[in-house]
């Protein structure tokens, strides 16, 4: 069993290397990081003297959650996209006949693309999240506080995201999968988003939509959780304190442990469907 | 490996309806049958890729619903495509992985080298031609020291020397005993190849048997002249007696040693003038031909 789960994790990591997946993915990122650095600079030197310093702050938080939604959404397409043809695109071609013809269950080869695609996608948002962390504090000398539990969130997203795309990928065509997958990823950010507003206005009605989003797939609610982990906790006060809930880039609470707790959960009865409608499936 | 009662319906049209089957060891099995008359579901469902409604499969002595019975079968699907990204090699290498079974370097490459693919083997499978992704795949079916083989189709790919070097790879798998199963719309191949043979139509088994007792019937064709009514008495006494011209053919119910000999024999004593005297066999495309024609009949 895990002979088989890691023989085709390992696989599915030489594929994202072999179809270029990890070079194109390497080279979007060192261009955005590039370009944030340079932003971030110019920053730095424009506002040198006529920013306080939790302004200052402020708007490091904010370009920080900014960017950085910029690599989860990188990682949401790639995850996605990867998922669609490395799953079904295979049974579709035939490439998985011979494969899942050898002597191992199915559910076993399902959990290996699985673990291989949450290592490249997570790995992904750690590592260009990592490097982005420290060209923030290179130009603008901003760490932020929480900065191991904001990258694991932001893996925690992209496993929830993929997941949710293998799924689909054992049920609908590989486009299919990959552009339900990312629309759901779009949606649930934009529920969020009116949720917020809907929160900082005082209306219940609007704000259950945030609330219901996030619990129908947890991606915004990670996202939000990650959010907060980069952010300089004074920044929020700054911004006006619960207001600050209507901004998109700006998160007012940590997740709690309930909340995390289902995730888990969610991406564990999620991957069992995934099994389930694999293992049942006429090749 | 045997399978019994085999059933599967793909929404209200009945794919395979109540196949049973059995391969030996060291026997080799052909599966014919027009297109769509359940073959490869039939290979599917042996190997576990496709849930059959009813029937049970037996491989290498074990229930075919556990992995485990398929680690020493090889396959080779209709649908053959292999991981473009991996080289010849590594796809191999993969495949010995995942059968579980202890392959070595030499070997993986002498099989490599037995479908032609020696000089290829460190090259990327998506620059493979078809011809060879198909050679490929006959590789990746026996590389992990199989005892069963099923090949789909398994020359639909190839050209004439290809289609050579199959016959010879599954003629030698059988001299080392490991048993094939053989699905090919070639009945030509079929016939040098196989031991036994199932023909299916619609789903269902219309005639299986040994080659023998499939094309039991034997006929002899007969250049005579001078014919008196006596003689064409002992020719129709002989078997059923088809005349063009000068040339009887007489197929013969029953063929043993002496069969052929005794008529010839009273033909001359008759004073019938023998000039030529040729054995014949039905060849297995008429029997095919003429058991999916019957079947069709009964259903009309």
């Amino acid at each position: 069993m895990t002979r088989v789960v890691l023989t085709v994790a390992g696989l599915t990591l030489r594929e994202a290397a072999r179809r270029r997946v990890l070079l194109a993915l390497a080279v979007l990122t060192l261009v955005l990081i590039a370009v944030s650095g340079w932003g971030f600079s110019r920053f730095a030197a424009e506002t040198g003297g006529t920013l306080t310093s939790g302004e200052a702050r402020l708007t490091a938080s904010i370009l920080l959650n900014l960017v950085m939604f910029g690599y989860s959404l990188i990682a949401a397409l790639g995850t996605a996209f990867l998922a669609g043809p490395t799953l079904a695109g295979e049974t579709e071609s035939g490439i998985a006949l011979a494969v899942l013809a050898r002597p191992i269950r199915r559910s076993a080869f399902l959990l290996g693309k699985w673990l291989g695609l949450v290592t490249f996608g997570a790995g992904f948002v750690v590592l260009a999240g990592l490097a982005q962390i420290v060209v923030v504090r290179l130009t603008v000398d901003y760490w932020p506080p929480s900065p191991v539990t904001a990258l694991a969130l932001l893996a925690a997203q992209t496993t929830v995201l993929l997941t949710l795309a293998v799924l689909l990928s054992t049920v609908i065509s590989p486009m299919a999968s990959g552009v339900v997958a990312v629309g759901l990823f779009c949606t649930t950010w934009v529920a969020g988003v009116v949720g917020g507003i809907g929160a900082a206005l005082g209306n219940d009605g609007v704000a259950r939509v945030g609330a219901v989003s996030r619990v129908l797939l947890p991606t915004d609610g990670l996202w939000r959780g990650a959010m907060h982990g980069f952010q300089d906790p004074s920044a929020l006060l700054q911004f006006g304190g619960a207001d600050g809930e209507a901004f998109p880039f700006l998160s007012v609470a940590p997740l709690t442990v309930a909340y995390l707790g289902w995730a888990v959960l969610w991406v564990a009865m999620v991957w069992g469907l995934a099994a389930v409608s694999f293992v049942r499936r006429d090749l | 490996m045997w399978c019994t009662g085999l059933r599967k319906r793909y929404g209200k049209r009945t794919a395979v309806d109540g196949v049973s089957l059995e391969v030996g060891r060291g026997e080799v099995v052909g599966l014919l049958g027009p297109n769509g008359a359940g073959k490869t579901t039939v290979i599917k469902m042996l190997l576990g890729l496709v849930r059959p409604d009813a029937g049970e499969v037996m491989l290498l002595g074990r229930p075919a619903a556990e992995p485990a019975a398929r680690a020493r079968v090889g396959y080779l699907p209709e649908l053959f495509r292999y991981q473009p990204w991996l080289s010849a090699a590594e796809v191999l290498e993969l495949h010995v992985r995942l059968s579980g079974m202890d392959v070595t370097a030499d070997e993986r490459r002498d099989v490599l080298a037995l479908v032609g693919l020696a000089d290829r083997a460190g090259d990327r499978v998506g620059g493979f031609s078809k011809g060879m992704q198909q050679r490929l795949g006959l590789a990746v079916a026996l590389v992990a020291r199989p005892e069963f083989v099923v090949l789909d189709e398994p020359t639909s790919a190839l050209d004439p020397l290809g289609r050579v070097d199959v016959r010879d790879i599954v003629l030698s798998l059988r001299s080392r005993g490991i048993a094939v199963l053989l699905n090919s719309h070639l009945i030509g191949e079929v016939e040098r190849v196989c031991d036994r043979v199932v023909i299916l139509d619609r789903g269902r088994v219309a005639a299986s048997g040994s080659l023998l007792e499939l094309l039991g019937q034997h006929e002899v064709r007969m250049h005579l002249t001078g014919v008196p009514p006596a003689g064409e008495a002992r020719l129709a006494g002989a078997g059923q007696v088809h005349r063009e011209g000068e040339w009887f053919t007489v197929a013969l119910p029953v063929d043993d040693e002496a069969t052929v000999p005794d008529l010839v024999a009273d033909l001359a004593a008759l004073g019938v003038r023998v000039h030529a005297v040729e054995p014949g066999r039905i060849s297995l495309e008429e029997r095919l031909l003429g058991i999916l024609r019957d079947g069709s009949e009964e259903r009309s």
